[in-house]
């Protein structure tokens, strides 16, 4: 086995080893859990760090072995897949200081952290598939290991929630399954290549091909809570934050919403979709979604659930760019993928904070905030602006990709969804910044939890997380233009995608 | 030289005898010698068979017509590998469940060694006279297994269960002996030319009537009803080895004269059992979502999972359909014997065998709620599991054909088994107080379900040297 085979199983295994050591470890070695959890990250971020150059170099990354004749499991690190990776592996970190610090002195905590980190490991088996069968193998895996982090409350509501999500997200794996298998009685395999494999089939199969399309779009459509199969989103709110968060920004939506671009990309290939009129409805039904979610948001007064809404809106803007035909449509949605992580994230980790440190679960409760919990509130802002879309922030860069790309694309509605977003975005953001900056206290907080020590709001690893992604959030903002940004690596995977293409 | 197609069959009936003459302590520690020497013959067979295809053996050096002949192709081997990889690690959990002075533990190893006597020599038999001596030998021990624990509702439905097996295995003798009052022969490879599509009446009846008592003894739908009962009122390591692998020997003898003799007679036949088995995928699954006793449902669960067997049937033509056959007995097996075994651990920690009151249980007995897990993700058809590698290539062979409604049932059964399968995990992890003391429970218990459960969850990564096996040959 050569390095270049052995990388991608050694992204995998830093991950599903730790998780299994930990499922092992007695509840009370807190410390030998904590070494192996961040060891792993870092381990994790390293190895990453080391494909990225190999690949921008122009190395291949790859690893196939076959689980029934005909039928492989492979594994491909390519640019498109490290794009996930990567944010996957930052977030894992940042995630992991701040599950530590959320869950000290919870129970099940060993049950809680092997099943985050194989989580972790779904989430990176997704991005590094290199077919569909591999793709699916990975895909209910993360359905099955994030079943018991949702439910990991173990109430009654925590488990109405966990059913809900098991419904919606098996049905939708049944609906993939059927369609993967249908592509592999066609087409003999499933392996994704630039420009997709299914331009050279018979045109009497099209309307097969059609159909296909609307089962995995469907199938992958759950996860990735496009309207109407959105419903289980909000429900899985019962989950800790650090799921939540994960949830939200790394596995469960993002798999989904990247399942759409490597079918888009990697098995149709986005001319041919476009020429079986195919990428027009899934834009419909993006911007569909994109309204509806920023339209419920409003009307939540749950901080978790309004930020679930406002995910649902913002994960289609990804689906919004793919669905746009030509490079700087790919570009803003690409791009997004990682944007959003980063701001979501930001927001989640804000929310949990709250809740653990006053125990503050609403929007009406959040009057004065701002002056308890300044730091908090001040990264929380940050990415609420970032999902506003103002500039320079990282939500801004996706907006502005993303309305050129519609031009380009001769789709001018889609500009007035994007308009009709960003007012929502800012009617459900701007009153919870208000209410925590400018509003004196009203009542006494529901429920002090952690007492202010000194100058520090909260404990330590609870505030230092979404600092840092708030940090990130500006950062990818104001340079966007840097050769190191996700912005460029995108370019290079939109370069890659439209090789044939003249506009 | 050891041949292990006789010694596959003497020594689980040598083993069986010691343990009558030595008492269950000694008596279980020569099973499980005895077990493991049968597991080493079955791989060695099985590499055997895998390097230069299909073995025969010629009991005491007379051949058929007039002696016995053994016969293995790579069908025999999967299914005489499956059987002793199950057999071991049950055996120890057994090992560990029965209390040592019990009349139930008493009769428990003896009836097991002949029991595997029977299913070892039902896969290596190539006549039908001799397929229906083991059948019957497999019948009878089986029922004996169910009624070893003496309890009025065990005894109920072992006789329930010795009623459908009687009746099956004369069904079957009926037929056995009509084809030979036409043909003058029972010997599988004589018999192949002889059969046409042209055949006399009575041969059609015969197949019939074979054909009808297998079904009940394999408890198709609607045949199913003496299984739920005495598959649940057994001891935990008695079901999982009744649902793991007698129902399997006689969906083998099936399959094994479908595919042999009978093939050109069953072309038009081939959609019946399909329908009965899409009938007792929703039928069971239904009834697993609905009963409210944990052992109950894990039976009715292979109620449901049997029909899985059954769908493969109008789709033979292609070789994915007895493949996807193949890996779904296999998978099941291994799960199912898990998933029982757990279920054992489970009930005997609470001491009730209500799924309500398993509530909390995730986090006194998390390692047996995993076993039951894996085995339910094997059952759910999910991957990376043997489950999800059948289902995968039984829908590829529908589609194939066209059949997309066979991909359909196989798509909803697997969503129905969800429903049973979280049912359990739901209230697994309610965090509720524990409404029964939880007892301690030997380690041995919970280790070797979960070895089973892992192994039906790993061979899902990899299914290609069982592939191989399987088509390494047809029957000599």
């Amino acid at each position: 086995m050569t390095l270049n085979e052995f990388l991608p199983l050694a992204v995998l295994a830093s991950s599903l080893l730790p998780g299994l050591i930990i499922f092992a470890l007695p509840e009370n070695r807190v410390g030998v859990r904590t070494t192996l959890n961040l060891l792993a990250a870092l381990a994790k971020l390293a190895l990453v760090g080391i494909l990225l150059f190999g690949v921008q170099a122009g190395e291949e990354f790859g690893f196939a072995y076959a689980v029934l004749p005909g039928l492989d499991l492979t594994f491909k690190a390519d640019a498109l897949g490290l794009l996930f990776i990567t944010l996957s592996a930052v977030l894992w970190l940042f995630t992991t200081f701040y599950a530590i610090g959320y869950l000290e002195k919870a129970p099940h905590r060993s049950r809680f952290f092997g099943f985050f980190s194989l989580c972790v490991t779904a989430t990176m088996g997704i991005a590094m598939a290199g077919n569909m069968f591999t793709f699916f193998v990975f895909y209910e895996l993360l359905t099955l290991v994030t079943f018991p982090l949702v439910v990991h409350r173990g109430t009654a509501q925590a488990m109405r929630g966990g059913m809900i999500y098991l419904a919606y997200t098996l049905v939708g794996g049944a609906l993939l399954l059927g369609g993967i298998v249908w592509l592999h009685s066609l087409l003999g395999h499933t392996g994704f290549t630039h420009g997709g494999v299914l331009a050279t089939l018979d045109s009497s199969t099209h309307w097969q091909l059609q159909a296909i399309f609307l089962l995995l779009i469907s199938g992958v459509g759950v996860k990735a809570a496009l309207v109407p199969l959105h419903g289980w989103l909000p429900q899985a709110m019962v989950a800790p934050a650090p799921v939540s968060a994960l949830l939200h920004a790394v596995a469960v939506v993002k798999a989904g919403a990247f399942g759409i671009v490597r079918i888009v990309y990697g098995i149709y290939g986005i001319e041919f979709a476009q020429s079986l009129d195919l990428l027009t409805p899934l834009a419909v039904a993006a911007a569909i979604t994109i309204v509806w979610g920023s339209f419920r948001a409003l009307f939540q007064d749950d901080l978790k659930k309004r930020l679930a809404y406002s995910t649902i809106s913002q994960v289609s803007y990804i689906t919004l760019g793919i669905s746009l035909f030509g490079p700087i449509g790919t570009i803003g949605g690409l791009v997004h993928l990682v944007h959003q992580g980063v701001m979501k994230i930001t927001l989640f980790f804000c929310a949990g904070n709250y809740a653990e440190t006053l125990g503050m679960h609403k929007v009406s409760e959040m009057a004065g905030v701002g002056k308890r919990m300044p730091w908090t509130t001040v990264a929380f802002s940050l990415a609420a602006f970032g999902m506003i879309g103002i500039p320079p922030l990282a939500g801004f860069i996706s907006k502005w990709y993303l309305g050129l790309g519609a031009l380009e694309a001769r789709m001018p509605w889609v500009l007035a969804v994007l308009a009709a977003s960003s007012l929502l975005n800012a009617a459900y953001f701007l009153p919870i910044l208000y209410r925590a900056w400018f509003m004196p206290q009203a009542a006494a907080w529901p429920e002090e939890h952690i007492l202010m020590q000194g100058n520090r709001e909260t404990a330590r690893l609870l505030l230092w997380p979404p600092l840092a992604t708030a940090a990130l959030t500006l950062a990818l903002g104001l340079f966007a233009a840097s050769s190191l940004s996700p912005l460029e690596w995108v370019k290079l995977i939109a370069d890659r995608e439209y090789l044939t293409w003249t506009p | 030289m050891i041949d292990p197609l006789i010694w596959l069959i003497l020594l689980p009936l040598a083993w069986a005898t010691l343990a009558f003459l030595l008492g269950p302590g000694r008596g279980a520690r020569t099973a499980i010698a005895g077990l493991s020497l049968q597991l080493w013959l079955a791989f060695d067979l099985a590499m055997k068979i895998g390097a230069g295809g299909p073995a025969l053996h010629a009991v005491g050096g007379w051949g058929a017509p007039l002696g016995i002949d053994l016969a293995a192709d790579g069908l025999s081997a999967v299914m005489l590998l499956l059987a002793q990889s199950v057999a071991l690690p049950l055996a120890l959990y057994a090992r560990a469940y029965f209390a040592p002075d019990k009349t139930e533990t008493r009769y428990f190893w003896p009836l097991i060694g002949f029991l595997l006597a029977g299913l070892n020599a039902l896969f290596l038999s190539a006549d039908l006279f001799n397929l229906y001596v083991t059948l019957e030998l497999v019948g009878l021990a089986a029922v004996g297994l169910v009624a070893a624990g003496g309890g009025a509702a065990q005894v109920a439905a072992a006789l329930r269960y010795l009623f459908a097996a009687l009746l099956g295995s004369s069904m079957y003798l009926l037929g056995v002996a009509l084809i030979y009052g036409a043909y003058g022969t029972v010997s599988l490879v004589t018999l192949e030319p002889l059969l046409t599509a042209d055949a006399p009446r009575i041969v059609w009846m015969a197949g019939g009537l074979m054909l009808a008592g297998l079904l009940l003894k394999t408890a198709l739908f609607p045949f199913h009803y003496w299984l739920p009962p005495a598959h649940a009122s057994a001891p935990a390591p008695v079901s999982a080895l009744l649902s793991a692998l007698v129902v399997k020997a006689s969906f083998y003898l099936i399959l094994r004269l479908w595919l042999g003799p009978f093939a050109p007679l069953v072309g038009a036949l081939a959609w019946l059992p399909m329908l009965l088995g899409a009938g007792a995928i929703f039928w069971g699954s239904w009834q697993a979502i609905r009963t409210p006793h944990l052992k109950m449902l894990v039976a009715w669960s292979t109620v449901a999972q049997l029909g899985y067997l059954f769908l493969i049937f109008p789709l033979l033509a292609t070789t994915g359909a007895l493949q996807a056959g193949v890996m779904q007995a296999v998978a099941h097996g291994l799960a199912k014997a898990a998933m029982f075994m757990a279920a054992g651990v489970l009930i005997k920690a609470t001491g009730q065998d209500m799924v309500a009151g398993l509530a909390g249980v995730a986090q006194r007995l998390p390692l047996t709620l995993f076993s039951f897990g894996l085995a339910g993700v094997t059952l759910m058809g999910l991957p990376p599991s043997a489950g999800f590698l059948a289902k995968w290539l039984l829908i590829e062979a529908a589609l194939a054909q066209g059949y997309w409604f066979i991909a359909l049932v196989a798509l909803a059964g697997g969503l129905l088994a969800a429903g049973y399968v979280f049912r359990v995990l739901r209230q697994a992890f309610l965090l509720a107080p524990v409404a029964y003391a939880i007892a301690a429970v030997p380690r041995t218990l919970e280790w070797t379900a979960f070895a089973l459960a892992t192994a039906s969850v790993l061979l899902g990564l990899r299914g290609v040297e069982l592939m191989a096996l399987l088509a390494a040959g047809s029957a000599p």
